[in-house]
């Protein structure tokens, strides 16, 4: 059996460690993290084994078998070896692995070497969306620039200053494997180096009401190049001045269904959108006039639509939209509605 | 039909008086300060959630006796007219016998699984694709929420103190609890705060939505279904608070003579353990609750940031309590595995003297280690570190007991009956959500995974593959002592075969969605994870099935099932001692204990001996079949 135990607990190691348990690994601290939880995985099966082994082992060779209804296990009250041995094993075990995951904890929480590589990006959750804001050094701008897209460059590392506007949120991209609750009225941060190019999700992983599942945005890693070009390209106004009625509307779709999020609540057949948290615009939208349409994405509150609670659309489009994305979104919406 | 005598007429009126009373007040109050509008729904309705269930009470007659010997009045002389049953209908009135109490409680706990179970159904069918499929956001998120509430605060809780309200004067020779007409009342605040929660949904803006926890702002600034959560608590947790003070009294002042501490079975070392963590902690979630009530009622401020309110402050009060409450929702399931391992393994309880002291070391340890819920909440950054070493340090003696059971089992004669293969299950499935209780000790490792499936595979490797395997376990083992009739073994190994399969079906797979990214209480999720959520959606139909099973089995055998004898597994523990069901007062001569509870292969040994005067017997036994023969 002690045989069968080690084979089993190898085969196990050897199992856990081959599924793929974590996504794409994309940041340093990510790969910390996952080879804690290999090693938390050696440490630990070989434990599950060796009761799975006691149990089966003892249902095989001890169960009742014809004839001994009425006999009983020899009365063995207790060893104090083996009780000292299963008190004392387990407790090193655990100190060491708390020790261990104090030196990573201290790993992935460390501060870059020199504070001017690092870039300090807010992050702002309201109901049900994220704004991100760059100080006005890195977006090159006469003020911040706030954004519903999150846009890294590779291999700089990024402070977060996470913060919320009415309940709690938490703000993390599995990819990056830290996350923090942005809490009403403190400033929470973390720090992560991306070391991987690629589009990631952003995930509110707080409960926060009813657009909980929808409270999602993305994260470009790209390369410092990139970034730098798509930091000029926010600095132009998201719609050519001068643009003709098609052009406008072209770029107000670009609005709905990507940066600002509307498609994850609402259905809209022309962008393809089926988010079903507010009203169904195909429907709702008919005959509304442009005036009324902007009111209704800057100030959702002043007229709640039937049905449907207040508190839910985000108020703060205003802010994170341009005006020019704005005029883009309202002449769009009046377009694909009609 | 008579309004004088208690009884439900009398509770139905007194519930009417009690709401006259909540609109006279709000609106007496509202019109002195001359706010307007006089008449003010929500706050009719939150007066009105706490006055009720009082008028219920005290109409249905809990308070009779109470109110008599207060006001000086001669109160009627102990006849024990409210003792025992008789007939089903004795268990819808006020009926102060223990062992009628415990299967109120039983009863009534089970059917509240019945209802959580359900909503769990209703939960998967909608994640079983992405999308929104069945119902809408806020509906879900009541969904998920009262099921949570309900399986915690009206199934796992009360239903230990259901078993160990009827077992544990029986194990220690007494023949009664310390306080039935407490014991009475405790009972009956169950149903109260159960229907108040599930009331919620016809609440205007739907039920409570915001999980279990309850998190202000959210909670604070929710539509008013919120509030059937923050009152329902209150009697849920007065409930379990008046119960575990009765459990104390009992095990210190009733035990047999002979009965010293070292001699107790281990259910009750578990319950006394239990109930100290139940007294020392549920008034925080109380304290929790009332800063929401009042927030939300009267305007205090506690969580108003712009106000100065402390959003953090929540939780630590929150957790305070809903740590410990792992272990009043376990502790009490340990009990029950030891009772059945030593009888099914026909070997004493290895390390006896240990397990008891483990079970003090959970109590205190638990104490110290509430902020590992809070790794990601944005509290000071120091105080992880220490709570990740003590919380870590709890599987020490929760280890102990593990190998101690296990070398119970060598050398045993292993009875593999339903009792039996419920606690082997649970050995086995407790060890991992123990395990991966570990693992989110662990500071980086909780960071990547808090607020994820992996924390619902977690909590149901605990609650499920733990809590609800030792309560199965123990349903099947007391069932003959409880209802005087043997279940069906065959119908029993089923359920334990298809619950055990469906269990790990459904929530293995979550700790893999869980790491790979999806957050937990969501509505709907990214494309990637449909396949693994259908997978997950199926089977936990076979995990609801299979309590179906459990239900017949229960019902059919407690109304036709053969007559159980007195001591059907060969027990030492004094409960077996007697008849199934028990005579109305348990021992028709008190015992006395001249061993330990569990000398199974000991040549002669014997816990417990009758001897010495009768006492007063009565014929009738208690907890008879609801049904005639
Ligand atoms: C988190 C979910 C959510 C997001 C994101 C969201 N909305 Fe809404 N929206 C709602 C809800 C709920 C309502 C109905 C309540 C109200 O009127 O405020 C609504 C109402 C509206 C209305 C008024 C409909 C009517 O009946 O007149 C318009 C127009 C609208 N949204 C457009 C948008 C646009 C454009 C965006 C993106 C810039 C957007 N919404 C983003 C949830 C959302
Ligand atoms: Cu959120
Ligand atoms: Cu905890």
């Amino acid at each position: 059996m002690v045989v069968g135990g080690v084979v089993a607990s190898a085969v196990g190691i050897a199992l856990a460690l081959a599924i793929d348990w974590f996504p794409t690994l994309a940041s340093t601290q990510a790969g910390k993290v996952h080879t804690l939880y290999d090693v938390l995985l050696i440490a630990s099966v070989p434990i599950f084994v060796l009761v799975l082994t006691v149990v089966i082992g003892a249902v095989i060779q001890f169960r009742m078998r014809p004839g001994q209804e009425d006999q009983d296990g020899p009365p063995i009250h207790g060893n104090t070896l083996l009780e000292v041995v299963w008190t004392a094993v387990p407790a090193l075990l655990i100190l060491g692995l708390c020790a261990y995951s104090y030196v990573v904890l201290r790993d992935i929480e460390e501060a870059p070497a020199s504070e001017r590589q690092e870039m300090t990006i807010g992050v702002t959750g309201q109901q049900f969306a994220w704004t991100f804001t760059y100080p006005k050094e890195i977006a090159g701008g006469e003020k911040p620039l706030s954004t519903t897209e999150l846009v890294l460059p590779v291999d700089r590392p990024v402070k977060f200053d996470i913060q919320a506007k009415d309940v709690i949120h938490d703000f993390w991209v599995p990819e990056f494997s830290v996350k923090l609750d942005a809490v009403p009225g403190i400033t929470t941060s973390y720090r992560i180096t991306p070391d991987r190019r690629g589009t990631y999700p952003v995930v509110c992983a707080e409960l926060c009401g009813l657009g909980h599942s929808v409270m999602r945005s993305r994260v470009r890693v790209v390369t410092p190049d990139e970034f730098d070009a798509w930091l000029q390209e926010q600095s132009q106004p998201a719609v050519p001045e001068g643009a003709d009625e098609s052009q406008l509307a072209a770029a107000g779709k670009q609005v709905f269904a990507g940066s600002a999020g509307c498609g994850a609540c609402h259905t809209l057949a022309d962008a393809g959108t089926n988010g079903q948290i507010g009203p169904d615009l195909d429907e709702v939208l008919k005959g509304v006039s442009e005036d009324k349409i902007r009111t209704d994405i800057v100030d959702p509150e002043a007229e709640i639509a039937e049905g449907y609670g207040a508190g839910v659309m985000p108020t703060n489009f205003e802010q994170t939209l341009s005006a020019s994305e704005l005029d883009a979104l309202v002449a769009y919406l009046k377009e694909a509605t009609q | 039909m008579s309004l004088r005598a208690p009884g439900f007429p009398r509770a139905g009126l007194g519930i009417l008086l009690a709401v006259a009373l909540a609109y006279g007040l709000v609106i007496g109050v509202r019109a002195l300060y001359g706010w307007d509008p006089v008449l003010d729904g929500d706050a009719v309705l939150q007066v009105a959630l706490i006055a009720a269930p009082f008028g219920f009470f005290i109409g249905f007659g809990l308070f009779d006796y109470w109110f008599r010997w207060a006001s000086g009045a001669p109160t009627v002389p102990e006849e024990h007219s409210s003792h025992g049953a008789r007939s089903w209908k004795d268990y819808f009135r006020v009926n102060t016998d223990h062992k009628v109490i415990g299967i109120q409680y039983v009863v009534t706990s089970f059917f509240f699984l019945l209802v959580g179970g359900m909503f769990a159904m209703l939960v998967r069918a909608e994640l079983a694709q992405p999308g929104m499929q069945f119902v809408n956001p806020n509906a879900y998120n009541g969904l998920f929420s009262v099921h949570a509430s309900i399986l915690i605060f009206l199934f796992i809780i009360p239903v230990f103190a259901g078993f160990a309200n009827y077992v544990l004067p029986l194990m220690i020779g007494a023949p009664d609890m310390a306080f039935p007409r407490l014991n009475a009342l405790s009972y009956w605040m169950l149903p109260v705060a159960g229907i108040m929660m599930l009331a919620s949904f016809l609440a205007p803006g739907g039920s409570f939505s915001t999980g279990w926890t309850a998190y202000a702002p959210l909670s604070t600034e929710a539509p008013i279904g919120q509030v059937f959560f923050t009152i329902g608590v209150q009697f849920a947790g007065a409930s379990s608070i008046a119960t575990a003070l009765n459990f104390l009294v009992t095990i210190i002042t009733m035990r047999a003579p002979g009965m010293s501490f070292f001699r107790m079975p281990l259910l009750v070392w578990a319950n006394f353990s239990t109930s100290l963590l139940v007294v020392i902690a549920t008034p925080f979630i109380a304290a929790s609750q009332f800063f929401v009530l009042l927030e939300r009622a009267l305007g205090f401020n506690f969580f108003e940031v712009t106000r100065g309110g402390d959003v953090l402050m929540y939780q630590h009060v929150f957790w305070f309590y809903s740590h410990p409450a792992v272990y009043i929702m376990m502790l009490p399931g340990f009990g029950i595995i030891s009772e059945i391992l030593a009888v099914k393994s026909r070997k004493p309880i290895f390390g006896y003297r240990m397990m008891a002291f483990s079970l003090l070391a959970i109590v205190v340890l638990g104490f110290t280690v509430w902020a590992h819920h809070m790794f990601v909440s944005g509290m000071q950054e120091w105080i992880r570190v220490p709570m990740m070493i003590t919380t870590a340090v709890i599987a020490v003696p929760t280890g102990i007991k593990i190998f101690s059971w296990l070398a119970t089992l060598w050398k045993g004669v292993l009875h593999l009956d339903t009792p039996m293969l419920f606690a082997l299950g649970f050995v086995t499935m407790f060890t991992l959500g123990g395990i991966s209780g570990v693992m989110l000790a662990m500071i980086p490792f909780t960071i990547h995974v808090s607020d994820t499936y992996f924390i619902v595979a977690h909590i149901h490797y605990v609650l499920f593959g733990g809590s609800l395997f030792t309560i199965f376990a123990g349903a099947y083992y007391w069932f003959p002592k409880m209802t005087g009739r043997m279940y069906d073994e065959r119908l029993g190994k089923l359920h334990f075969w298809t619950t055990f399969v469906g269990f790990n079906l459904t929530f293995a797979p979550m700790h893999l969605i869980g790491i790979e990214g999806m957050p937990r209480r969501v509505a709907d999720y990214a494309q990637e994870f449909a396949g693994w959520n259908l997978f997950i959606s199926i089977a936990s139909f076979v995990v609801g099935l299979s309590t179906l099973v459990f239900v017949y089995n229960m019902v059919v055998s407690w109304r036709a099932g053969i007559r159980a004898p007195a001591n059907p597994w060969k027990a030492l523990t004094l409960e077996w001692q007697v008849s199934s069901p028990p005579p109305i007062f348990n021992f028709d001569t008190i015992p006395t204990v001249v061993g330990g509870p569990y000398e199974y292969g000991v040549p002669g040994a014997v816990h417990g001996v009758f001897k010495g005067a009768e006492v007063k017997t009565t014929a009738t036994p208690a907890g008879a079949a609801p049904v005639g023969d």
